[in-house]
């Protein structure tokens, strides 16, 4: 085969080259341990295409000799590992890209070490291969883990699957344990929504059926592994799909042209075709389909194009192009399966970012409805999901994003979770449905707003926003503040932590995710106190930084001060006026801020009180000159 | 190919240019890239592209015109100069900054300029770190950019097959293993924090073949070193150093002879082995390369200072 391909090549380049341009490429993912034999299968891939070289298989040869299982001959599994080595220097390995090609396809191997961070490293690969590879150990069986990988393969929407039956050999080549294998796998796959399934018995070691058909499988006369690859069909089903086209990036050389770019994530485009702009539901038909290689008449999926609209339509980024007939959805609240991918876990109302396609938005996650044990598929109870776990979730934005569902489109139900002050990707989710419970509450807009308020008053309502460790001071200081104000005039109105804790956040806790849930209700009671026209003081621990940001963008510029009342530990410790840190050190309490819990410390507060230096009354002076200094008080 | 199977009555009738039945590799990759740079693009303030005027290079820089057609690219192309490249480089360079009518903005690294730093005296560990690693961070560092275009592949070595197509640098361009975040579908997390700086890789899913197969369908120039040619060259340890100008010295009865020779990868030209060749075509070089029994990198004196030296020189803010 390879005598045949080199002299081809070597005599007419020309028409080999013509011929390769025209393969097609082929995305995939392995998944399996390195017991299954992983490595030695990916490696054999490589070797049989030829991608090895000389310099590399001599390598190859002195490391099997040296430290490689197989006797001193070829081990393939040398060829892709390594990532042990990696794994020592501490860099995060989730997946390792292989490439390798032969005469009839391009193919670009996902490939995820197994172990710890299996689901983050599988569910990343998996999200953009068109195929799984499931490698099962003949002498083994069905596992917890070949379920345990079904299952991610199924929840990411990769609809074909081989069953690579690997280590024949060392059954014998026994149909009999492919036969009970298969027939088993077949059952548990349809429990999980896989029917596209191809099993086939192999030995990566031996090369059985992995390129050629196997001489010690008569019984066999299905594709070998290379051969189905090769021939499988992926693309077909996302052609017939609605046209989508999420607009990137808005390109205006000149004041002739606005061309809109992006790439089609659904269907087929033409040129004259009707189309909808989603969300503001504008229709218009495609005028031009725009490249640098010329117009064309047509566009599927997959191309990157600037379509131009005949009629002139603000469109943006974000915005969605799609068919008339079979338009996306918009909506705001949703129900989501999510995958938690960072070691800090999920907090249920805790404001994150989402971005969806080109979409960024503000994003809060619900309590986990279950969360699914992905060995057993069993639906457990869980308040908020750690690294590694997938749980279905009430997912609420603060605009409005077109979408479709995952199962019907990838690209336009597949989001990631943003952390808003580290930017770290956090986690993914796919979109199950929308929520239709946000259109029946219409936000009611009234004659009497906060500006007729503030003149009633006299003076601009805003909020105080005091944070600090638990004896630092917030509550001797936000009283003094607000007696002086009263005293000026001011309609004033003071939440303390303690006091709402026994009424409205009674049924909370003191764990991370009840924190975050107890300040955001706070934060909206003081967004509605505002509105009201009030100088509402606000004194809570309120130790993270992402709420006491969330309290702040819901409302307006101007209208949030927030004071951290400083005071080290050991001074909060001496003071302790509420006997808490000597509970903790008796083992009676649990959770305290800035003993077993993390306060994380204001970087641009409006003000700073050090309390040790600077007296209560002092404070509550500077307070109120921050508020003339603001233009809340006249 | 599987062109009559027998589905061909369901595609709806040609209107004109009839989209294809399915995308080739090269298509794939190609929408891919452009699509990457555009996120790129949308959600920076001050992008650039690393031009290395390599092969490579040329190719990011086609994709680039394809992203943003009709218009022209929105950044500046940045050469890091180390003033050691090969004058067939500079002049390939000025022309296409010329052509395409794009801003091409050049970096020396003044320090070494001062000291004259250069592969003979100081080393190519030396000579690569000051002049490219020192030298990228100065420029980045210099125009505020916020976003950059690198022309790497994950098949070019070991450790890059794990890289992400969006790789985050922290404040000092330092790549923080930990800091890498899970890129899933389509979908690129662009954001980051005050001093933070991302790396964009448009390439990454490339490989060199199909990267010459793209060269060689759409026509995209390169240097012509890529080509055979008669050229001096000295031999070194075995490698084939070009004798490009007057700066490289002469061992005590060392002379240049004149061979027909090409190189795979360009770079520093006292670093850059040449082999030798009869390949004058891009199809010869496909060719050959598909014949070829050794790996690419073998040609780059760079790789070999020091094991696991890629990923340390990453560390360091290398690409």
């Amino acid at each position: 085969m390879t005598l045949a391909r080199d002299e081809r090549i070597a005599s007419d380049i020309g028409a080999y080259l013509d011929a390769r341009e025209r393969t097609s490429l082929l995305r995939f993912i392995t998944c399996g341990s390195v017991d299954d034999g992983k490595s030695t299968l990916i490696g054999r891939l490589l070797y049989e295409s030829q991608l090895v070289f000389e310099d590399h298989l001599a390598a190859l040869e002195a490391d099997s000799k040296r430290i490689g299982t197989q006797g001193g001959d070829l081990d393939f599994a040398l060829l892709v590992d390594g990532l042990a080595a990696e794994r020592e220097q501490g860099i995060t390995i989730d997946v390792a890209h292989r490439f390798f090609t032969t005469e009839k396809r391009k193919f670009i191997v996902a490939d995820t070490p197994g172990h710890e961070q299996y689901t983050r490293n599988m569910v990343t690969g998996a999200s953009t291969a068109d195929l799984a590879v499931i490698l099962v150990d003949a002498r083994k069986g069905v596992l917890t883990q070949t379920r345990r990988h079904s299952y991610l393969v199924s929840l990411l929407g990769i609809r074909k699957v081989v069953v690579a039956v690997n280590k024949l050999d060392l059954v014998g080549y026994s149909e009999d344990v492919f036969k009970r294998i298969e027939s088993e796998y077949r059952a548990f796959a349809a429990e999980i929504r896989l029917t596209d399934i191809v099993c086939i018995p192999v030995s990566a070691l031996r090369g059985d059926n992995i390129v050629a058909a196997s001489s010690e499988t008569p019984w066999y006369r299905g594709p070998t592994l290379l051969g189905h690859l090769e021939a499988v069909e992926v693309e077909g089903e996302a052609r017939d799909r609605p046209f989508r086209m999420p607009v990137q990036w808005v390109n205006r050389p000149d004041h002739d042209f606005r061309g809109y770019c992006g790439t089609i994530v659904g269907g087929t485009v033409r040129t004259g075709q009707p189309v909808q702009v989603l969300p503001s539901g504008h229709h218009s038909r495609i005028a031009r389909i725009t490249t640098y290689d010329g117009d064309l008449d047509e566009a599927v999926v997959d191309q990157s194009v600037t379509l131009v609209l005949e009629d002139e339509l603000d469109v943006s980024r974000g915005d969605v192009l799609c068919d008339v007939d079979r338009a996306s959805q918009v909506a705001d609240q949703f129900e989501a399966r999510v995958i938690w991918m960072h070691e800090r876990e999920m907090l249920p109302g805790r404001p994150y970012l989402m971005k969806i396609g080109p979409m960024t938005v503000g994003a809060t996650l619900s309590r986990p409805k279950y969360k699914v044990n992905v060995n057993t598929l069993e639906h457990l109870a869980a308040t908020t999901l750690e690294l590694n776990e997938i749980g279905v979730c009430s997912l609420r934005l603060d605009q409005a994003v077109p979408f479709d569902p995952y199962d019907e489109n990838r690209d336009m139900g597949g989001f990631i979770i943003i952390d808003r002050f580290t930017n770290a990707t956090l986690g993914a989710g796919l979109l199950n449905f929308a929520l239709r419970r946000a259109d029946s509450v219409q936000r009611q807009s009234m004659d009497v707003d906060k500006g007729a308020r503030a003149v009633l008053n006299g003076h601009r309502p805003c909020a105080i926003w005091f944070t600090g460790l638990s004896g630092a001071g917030k509550s001797t200081i936000s009283n003094l503040v607000e007696k002086r104000l009263h005293a000026l005039g001011a309609h004033t109105y003071l939440l303390d932590g303690d006091n709402v804790r026994l009424g409205l956040n009674s049924d909370l806790g003191f764990t991370a995710a009840d924190r975050v849930e107890n300040i955001r209700r706070v934060a909206e009671v003081t967004k509605l106190m505002v509105d009201a026209g009030l100088i509402v003081l606000v004194s809570f621990i309120s130790p993270f930084a992402a709420e006491r940001r969330f309290a702040r963008e819901l409302l307006e510029v101007g209208e949030f001060c927030e004071v951290f009342v400083d005071a080290p530990l050991d001074v909060v410790e001496a003071r302790d006026p509420k006997g808490l840190y000597r509970k903790r050190r008796r083992g009676e309490l649990v959770n305290l801020t800035g003993v077993d819990s993390p306060y994380e410390v204001p970087e641009h507060p409006e003000i700073r009180i050090d309390t040790v230096n600077v007296d209560p009354s002092v404070a509550a002076e500077m307070v109120v000159d921050q508020l003339r200094v603001m233009d809340v008080l006249p | 190919m599987r062109v009559g199977d027998g589905n061909d009555e369901l595609v709806s009738p040609p209107v004109g240019a009839v989209a294809p039945r399915r995308l080739t590799h090269l298509q794939r990759l190609e929408a891919e890239s452009i699509h990457i740079f555009r996120e790129a693009v949308a959600e920076s303030e001050n992008p650039v592209m690393l031009y290395s005027i390599g092969k490579d290079s040329s190719v990011m820089l086609h994709l680039a015109r394809k992203a943003f057609h009709p218009s022209i690219p929105p950044f500046p192309l940045l050469h890091v100069d180390t003033t050691w490249k090969f004058r067939a480089m500079y002049e390939f360079r000025d022309k296409v900054a010329t052509e395409l009518g794009m801003q091409l903005l050049v970096h020396q690294n003044p320090e070494c300029l001062e000291q004259r730093i250069n592969p003979f005296t100081h080393g190519s560990a030396v000579h690569t770190h000051m002049w490219k690693t020192e030298g990228l961070k100065q420029a980045l560092d210099l125009h505020r950019f916020d976003v950059a275009f690198g022309g790497a592949r994950r098949d070019e070595e070991k450790s890059r097959s794990k890289e992400r197509i969006f790789s985050l640098r922290s404040a000092g361009h330092r790549w923080n293993p930990k800091l890498q975040r899970p890129e899933l579908w389509r979908l690129y997390n662009v954001r980051r924090s005050q001093g933070e700086t991302i790396r964009v890789f448009p390439l990454s899913n490339w490989t060199e073949l199909g990267v010459w197969q793209y060269i060689y369908l759409e026509e995209i120039p390169v240097v012509p070193l890529y080509f055979a040619e008669e050229r001096p060259v000295v031999e070194r340890n075995g490698t084939l150093i070009m004798v490009d100008d007057e700066r490289m010295p002469l061992e005590p009865g060392e002379r240049p002879v004149e061979r027909r020779i090409r190189f795979r990868t360009l770079g520093c030209y006292p670093l850059t082995g040449a082999i030798e060749s009869e390949a004058d075509t891009v199809q010869k070089i496909v060719q050959e390369m598909l014949l070829a029994t050794t790996s690419e990198r073998q040609g780059r004196v760079i790789d070999f200072d020091s094991s696991g030296s890629m990923e340390k020189k990453k560390q360091e803010g290398y690409f």
